[in-house]
């Protein structure tokens, strides 16, 4: 019944590779300041192995224009920076292609490099894929975003609320057990606050 | 037609409550518990209407803030964001903490009116409706002291504005009404 069950994975897995493609991942948005440095992530699920002729390529796109410029590729085992373009001296390979990880490093930034970069991965024979975009945006100071401080207030708030409240259950779990073992009469004194509740406790004691 | 719909079942609910309720023969407790809820009801619909009505600022056309502060520019919209404002978050987060106080307290009184001993107070209620009035004061105060750098020239304050400074003083009354009022009877 197992060695059924392993046979008809196996077989399934093998034709889930036929007919699934490459997936590559990349980040949807990243912020950065201006003279700061930009770790653009760029990874990929694929059904094969990884193979030893795993390709990555980064494509650069700025804000406004219709085409974009290729500004890295990695084949055959080797990295190859740009050297002519808008981020000469300013790229780095900092992925690792065995680890299915392509990710470059941008250096110093700058307002002219707002743009989207594009990131192809190719693992043969898995070839058919999409490219996958990320959006960078950079900043003089970094905005906070829309509602992270209403969010971030209104959390603390009912965070402290619920503690609070929390707290007093225990405190009164607490006394109620000290009230039971030390067999003292506490009942009397704290009639207004606690709403009888002690006294209630207190009922069985006397 | 909906609105008489809604009135006849908060009528049901009210005539079923009022059953339930200890018999207050005494007509005098009668009237100040009906005043009470009504108080704190009010507080509760200014609150939610100062809160989720986007009219804090209005230049006589359009009303702005305290969610969006879009003009309509050439047929599309042209949309200011908060990034800039932090304050502007904070004074959203108090009016909505505020409205989830005083509703929470609405909530209380109706629990602690059954559960309360005879002669205990309503410490419970009176906490969170001081507290929501304490976070009404805080967000109004706040739009208030930040908003000439944010509004324009010709811009005047909106009626949520004023809803919000209205609710301030009305949920303190109601919370010191609920430190004072002991359960008779």
């Amino acid at each position: 019944m197992l060695s059924v069950l392993a046979l008809t994975s196996v077989v399934l897995l093998g034709i889930a590779s036929q007919i699934t493609a490459i997936v590559v991942y990349t980040s949807w948005e990243r912020h950065a300041l201006v003279g700061s440095d930009v770790r653009l992530s760029c990874s990929f699920f694929s059904w094969q192995w990884t193979s030893p002729d795993v390709t990555f390529s980064w494509q650069y796109r700025p804000d406004g224009a219709k085409e974009g410029i290729s500004i890295f590729h990695y084949g055959g085992g080797a990295a190859y920076v740009d050297n002519k373009g808008p981020f000469r001296d300013r790229l780095e390979f900092v992925g690792n292609p065995s680890r299915r990880d392509g990710s470059i490093l941008i250096k110093n930034l700058d307002f002219s490099d707002n743009g989207t970069f594009t990131c192809d991965a190719k693992n043969p024979p898995d070839i058919v894929g999409r490219p996958s975009s990320v959006r960078l945006l950079v900043f003089e100071k970094v905005p906070v975003q829309a509602g992270v401080v209403t969010g971030a207030i209104i959390g603390v708030v009912l965070g402290l609320l619920i503690l609070i409240v929390a707290i007093y259950y225990l405190m009164r779990f607490l006394v109620a057990r000290r009230v039971f073992s030390l067999s003292m009469s506490k009942h009397g004194k704290k009639g207004k606050g606690k709403e009888g509740s002690q006294q209630k406790q207190a009922g069985p004691l006397k | 037609m909906l609105w008489n719909i809604a009135l006849e079942f908060f009528l049901l609910f009210l005539f079923i409550w009022f059953r339930n309720l200890p018999q207050y023969t005494n007509f005098k407790m009668l009237a100040i518990l009906l005043a009470t809820i009504v108080l704190h009801l009010t507080d509760l619909i200014i609150l939610f209407i100062s809160t989720c009505a986007n009219a804090w600022r209005t230049d006589g056309v359009a009303n702005y803030d305290l969610w969006y502060d879009c003009t309509q520019r050439n047929g599309g919209y042209n949309c200011r964001g908060t990034n800039d404002a932090d304050w502007l978050q904070a004074v959203q987060a108090l009016m909505v903490l505020a409205t989830i106080f005083c509703l929470i307290s609405f909530i209380f009184f109706l629990c602690q009116l059954f559960t309360l001993v005879k002669g205990g107070r309503f410490f419970f209620t009176a906490v969170f409706q001081v507290l929501a009035s304490l976070f009404v004061m805080s967000g109004a105060i706040i739009y208030t002291v930040m908003s000439p750098e944010w509004k324009n020239e010709n811009d005047t304050y909106g009626y949520a504005f004023v809803l919000a400074w209205l609710a301030f003083p009305l949920t303190l009354i109601s919370g010191f009404i609920y430190i004072v009022l002991r359960k008779k009877e």
